[in-house]
């Protein structure tokens, strides 16, 4: 538990001011985003950097998009900006608002960035590209070792270089969220867990944290999650994304 | 069995096609499917099929229709409004008797609606919407897994009935991530195959001397089109027969009985839980096939015990009609709903039925 409840204050100290997270549509990135936004605003912001926002550039997704969170983020106190029609439509329209930039542009403003799938969601990052050039920034790739296309090394890391060639911007640390929604058990962690270490040997990349899915797991469970021997950190989600119905089979 | 692999639904619907042996993919994208065609433009050519984007879907149905009368064995998607411009093809599949399976990812309407999950296309995919006396059978299911399982069995069906067949699920389906085993994948039928495969279809290579083979839809004299269409109904006597299925829960002594396919059932399945914590005892009726419809269900209510049945659905109605014919006046039929591409809660579900249930007390 100890290590639980460091994870965020990790990722404060050791990162930049701009987190975006990046990787295969469905790999849980916006379930990162969001629990990760959500935990940083119960935390103490750095006096130098008292603002916290979550930027919504997805435009690849019709569905299951961070700003529908936008009510909940809001009353936590995270700034959501996203889709220049906002809540009114549900279009999955290339219409970003130029709003977007006032959290990239405020000094005081930690901002997490959750883009959209694959290197075709990616590619937005581009017109965002001087928030990108000043060593400001984290660029977090999400790997799911249960997404066939990234279920192997060739794979994931096939997904990692066509973000990277097509954003032109280097990942800078893995998250391992492979999770099988709640059939999700810590040995699923785990498998995932050996898929990113594997990685990192390949290219050298950090990985940052093991996601777990909080709602599901016990104390029994925490403890039989992966330790990590570079120190990854254990990474909690909130499941804010996935209604209970969801996984109501009858 | 394969291990669980984690999928969003369009791209498990694609595999599935592909595993089923559906070797052919002609197809024009729209929300909420367009995963589909991607997948199939990247995953087809390297099994060894063929992928084709269509101008439109007018196109695509009738590109279907030409490779499927050659003895293709050939999957097409859209979401609602695409499926209606491919309506025009369905009533000629269904009358040239060319097997095509079909994915209707449904989205609200009419007209260009929205994006958002409906299943307001239930008159569309039961009642047809093209011309002539036809009927194409149709399901339902209730998640991906489900799905994945219907869609690799309906080239089998179709094939058996030499009739297109349709799998409808909405656009929540599409979209959602659902942890699913795979089938087996079945081997592509090979071209010099389809002839003793197919023996009907048009390959060009029948023996010399060989009974002409013709696929068609045209029949001018009367009494010719009228023994046709006797025939085609023989056949979807025997769908009716073959092809019912449906799931019920918890109808034995229940107070209320829901009806419900494809999304919605898993929100009345929390409601019936919510429900039974305060004491009332709900049941539910989940038609599998939509056509042909599992009417015979409805003798499986307990009508002693149950005062209404609620058919629940994501559109202003349009299985009630089904559900009424099933329950045959022996109880009051109402109706839960909300359309547009919303998707009520299980607690206003509740809610809803308890306003119901105090109104036929």
């Amino acid at each position: 538990m100890q290590r639980t409840s460091s994870v965020n204050r990790e990722i404060r100290e050791s990162s930049k001011r701009i987190l975006a997270v990046v990787g295969h549509f469905g790999s849980g990135k916006t379930e990162f985003a969001v629990s990760l936004a959500m935990r940083m605003a119960m935390q103490e912001r750095p006096a130098d950097m008292p603002r916290l926002a979550l930027v919504d550039i997805d435009i690849a997704n019709p569905y299951f998009r961070s700003r529908e969170r936008k009510q909940m983020l809001e009353a936590a106190g995270i700034s959501v900006y996203g889709n220049a029609y906002d809540g009114e439509i549900t279009a999955e329209l290339p219409a970003l608002s130029a709003a977007i930039r006032t959290p990239l542009e405020d000094a005081g403003c930690r901002v997490i960035v959750d883009v959209g799938g694959n290197d075709s969601g990616a590619r937005i990052l581009h017109q965002f590209r001087k928030y990108f050039q000043q060593n400001e920034h984290e660029l977090y790739a999400v790997i799911n070792a249960n997404r066939p296309e990234t279920s192997d090394i060739d794979g994931a890391l096939a997904h990692l270089q066509a973000i990277e060639m097509e954003t032109g911007l280097t990942v800078s640390g893995l998250i391992n969220n492979c999770h099988l929604l709640r059939e999700t058990t810590p040995e699923t962690v785990a498998q995932g867990h050996r898929l990113c270490e594997a990685l990192c040997r390949r290219t050298g990349k950090p990985l940052i944290c093991d996601c777990y899915p909080a709602p599901l797991f016990d104390d029994a469970a925490l403890q039989a999650l992966p330790a990590g021997s570079t120190g990854p950190y254990h990474m909690p989600l909130g499941l804010y994304m996935r209604e209970s119905w969801l996984d109501k089979l009858i | 069995m394969t291990e669980k692999v984690l999928m969003k639904g369009n791209e498990a619907f694609a595999e599935a096609a592909i595993r089923g042996g559906c070797r052919f993919y002609f197809g024009y994208p729209i929300t909420p499917q367009s995963e589909i065609p991607e997948y199939m433009s990247r995953e087809l050519a390297k099994r060894g099929g063929t992928f084709v984007q269509a101008e439109s879907e007018l196109a695509a149905v009738n590109m279907a229709y030409g490779c499927a009368a050659a003895g293709g064995n050939v999957f097409i998607s859209s979401s609602s409004p695409g499926i209606a411009l491919m309506q025009e093809g369905m009533s000629f599949l269904c009358s040239a008797e060319v097997p095509v399976v079909v994915l209707n990812v449904s989205r609200g309407g009419p007209g260009v609606g929205g994006i958002q999950p409906g299943q307001a296309d239930y008159f569309q995919a039961t009642r047809g919407g093209g011309n002539g006396d036809y009927h194409i059978p149709v399901f339902a299911p209730l998640g991906i897994q489900e799905a994945v399982d219907l869609i690799y069995e309906a080239p089998q069906i179709a094939d058996r009935y030499r009739n297109p067949v349709m799998v409808l699920v909405d656009g929540m389906m599409g979209q959602m991530m659902e942890p699913l085993r795979l089938p087996e994948a079945r081997p592509f039928v090979a071209t010099e195959e389809i002839a003793a495969y197919k023996p009907w279809s048009l390959t060009g290579k029948a023996a010399k001397g060989g009974k002409r083979r013709v696929v068609k839809s045209l029949l001018l004299k009367p009494e010719q089109l009228e023994e046709h269409v006797e025939q085609l109904f023989e056949k979807y006597a025997l769908a009716e027969k073959e092809l019912v299925r449906f799931e019920t829960i918890g109808l034995e002594k229940a107070d209320v009985v829901f009806v419900a396919f494809g999304t919605i059932s898993r929100l009345v399945a929390e409601s019936i839980e919510l429900l039974a914590a305060e004491g009332i005892r709900a049941g539910m009726i989940r038609p599998i096939s939509l056509w042909p419809f599992p009417y015979a269900a409805f003798e499986q209510i307990d009508y002693t015990t149950t005062k209404a049945v609620i058919s629940a659905e994501l559109s202003m109605g349009q299985m009630i009609g089904d559900v009424k014919m099933g329950v045959n006046g022996r109880l009051p039929v109402q109706l839960i709903h909300r359309t547009g591409g919303i998707v009520p809660t299980s607690l206003e579900i509740v809610e809803k039925t308890k306003a119901i249930l105090q109104g036929v007390k």
